[in-house]
């Protein structure tokens, strides 16, 4: 932190000259990347439309409004639908996480050069993959339907649940393991007695923050016909029954501020 | 002692017993009620089976030659759009996650940052993206206003709960100086999220691009588009490519970002 001479008093700054030329740059950089990135958008976009778009906001709006409100009765099968989907698929996804992150812990794998890659590649692969995309690919397969998005919701929860969770199990302490392997533990001993308990409360939080945000994803796995609300919002905008689209929305809201509210139940209980 | 064998158990996860019961009988009764509830066609699934495997044989080999000028033009739109987006996002998140932190805020700015935050968590991705093309039309602008207003969500929420664990006498320090509100924001709070704030962008970063990948299937732009076309056209093997270079980047960008944020800790 230099201090400044000026020609009758000292003044302060934060850093010094090299610092600030090299923030300076680091800046003038970050401004030269986001405008270069900036410019190749604008001349893919029609500014015409994007100008306009606040009147065909106001326009929506108010085709919206009034709600149908009778229009919610029908809504509270694919509602059920959704939390369903989110609710097995999550279970389904961390059960198929748990031997996957055992597999892939630094600690726990029976061979580092062969399996732990593999189920690296399985986490990171259902990872990168969006829960539409394999909803997408799914429907081709089972047929549109709840079943569909169940799988869909359990396929990408895998990598999501068995990245933290096998980095849980790589932070245990060794100590306890070792406790219980000094008793003549076998290898499933130690597992249950060892290993489990320390991971539990890491892996109860992880599969409620999943059922979380799978409630937000079971919304639109609908979109490509895999069961439930994500179904009606297709059919309903397709329709331009936008009364009946902002009605769907609002249940989306009250669904996922009472899915937060759950969560946020829970986690106080465990924790 | 006597010769009774001491027999070691271990103990139940929930001690209540009536909760145990009660917790798996809810637990069954949800389960049952979601087995008869749910239409499942087994009929379909097994027409499915070999319908599938037909699917997913015609995905083999992956064809990255045929439209690769359409594949990697796909990719840069969609880096483009996730460096835009994140950029946006994160400028607008600033202020709206200082306005969600419980510590710096009055009440009234509270509930409103708050508000602005669950609102544009509620919503996935994919259903605002919907709205924006339907407003801007298609392209990848409509793209980059939904990933930025997804972000805000996301890093306002996490960067507001830092904001709240700041140590209150650093920033009292600062305050005792006699800076101003702004002064007080960049000296004293600042600093101090600063690692989580950048290890917060890189993941969003991540996040971003992944997503980008879904937002074009309903007209978002980026690779999501050239994945929807493939599909469109029944270029299976072309929709395997696309796939193939979504996971790769996806990886690649995960172990530099993850790498980044260890080297900033």
């Amino acid at each position: 932190m230099p201090i400044i001479k000026q020609k009758d008093y000292k003044t302060w700054k934060k850093f010094d000259r090299k610092r600030d030329l090299q923030n300076w740059l680091c800046w003038f950089l970050g401004t030269l990347i986001f405008s270069f990135c900036f410019g190749l958008i604008s001349s893919k976009t029609i500014w015409f439309y994007v100008f306009d778009s606040h009147n065909e906001a106001l326009d929506l709006l108010g085709r919206m409004f009034p709600p149908e409100t009778n229009y919610f009765f029908t809504l509270i099968k694919p509602i059920w639908d959704t939390l369903n989907i989110a609710t097995i698929g999550t279970t389904i996804g961390t059960l198929i996480a748990i031997p996957l992150a055992f597999l892939s812990a630094n600690n726990t794998t029976p061979s580092k050069k062969f399996l732990r890659p593999l189920a690296l590649f399985c986490i990171v692969s259902s990872r990168s993959i969006n829960s539409v995309i394999w909803a997408l690919l799914l429907v081709a397969v089972v047929g549109p339907g709840v079943l569909a998005g169940i799988i869909a919701i359990g396929l990408r929860s895998i990598g999501f649940c068995g990245k933290l969770l096998y980095e849980a199990i790589e932070e245990i302490d060794e100590n306890q393991i070792e406790a219980i392997e000094a008793t003549g533990a076998n290898k499933a001993q130690i597992m249950t007695f060892g290993i489990v308990p320390q991971i539990l409360p890491a892996f109860t939080s992880i599969s409620i923050y999943r059922w979380d945000i799978n409630i937000r994803e079971a919304t639109v796995v609908g979109l490509v016909g895999a069961g439930g609300i994500g179904i009606e919002l297709d059919a309903q905008i397709g329709d331009l029954a936008w009364a009946k689209v902002s009605v769907i929305l609002l249940a989306i809201v009250v669904a996922v501020v009472f899915s937060e509210w759950i969560t946020a139940k829970i986690r106080r209980c465990i924790i | 002692m006597n010769d009774k064998k001491v027999i070691w158990k271990r103990k139940p996860l929930i001690k209540n017993r009536l909760l145990r019961i009660g917790l798996i009988l809810l637990i069954s009764t949800y389960l049952l009620s979601v087995f008869l509830t749910t239409e499942i066609d087994w009929q379909r699934i097994l027409e499915g089976i070999p319908r599938g495997k037909n699917f997913i044989f015609a995905f083999f080999p992956p064809d990255f030659i045929t439209r690769s000028d359409e594949i990697l033009a796909g990719i840069f739109e969609s880096l483009w759009m996730t460096i835009v987006a994140t950029i946006v996002g994160i400028l607008i998140s600033i202020p709206v996650s200082l306005g969600a932190a419980k510590n710096i805020a009055p009440k009234f700015v509270y509930f409103l940052s708050r508000g602005v935050i669950t609102l544009s968590r509620s919503f996935q991705e994919v259903i605002l993206a919907i709205f924006f093309v339907k407003l801007m039309g298609f392209g990848p602008f409509a793209g980059m206003v939904t990933l930025s207003l997804s972000t805000i969500g996301f890093f306002a929420k996490l960067l507001s709960e830092d904001i709240e664990d700041i140590n209150k006498s650093q920033a009292e320090a600062i305050k005792s100086t006699g800076s101003s509100w702004f002064q007080w924001v960049n000296y004293g709070v600042q600093p101090q999220v600063m690692p989580r704030f950048i290890g917060l962008s890189l993941y969003r970063f991540d996040i971003n691009f992944r997503e980008s990948a879904v937002i074009g299937i309903v007209g978002g732009g980026g690779i999501g588009s050239t994945l929807n076309t493939a599909f469109d056209r029944y270029e299976f093997e072309t929709a395997a490519a696309v796939l193939i270079v979504i996971i790769s980047i996806v990886m690649i960008v995960e172990y530099t970002s993850s790498h980044l944020r260890k080297l900033i800790k």
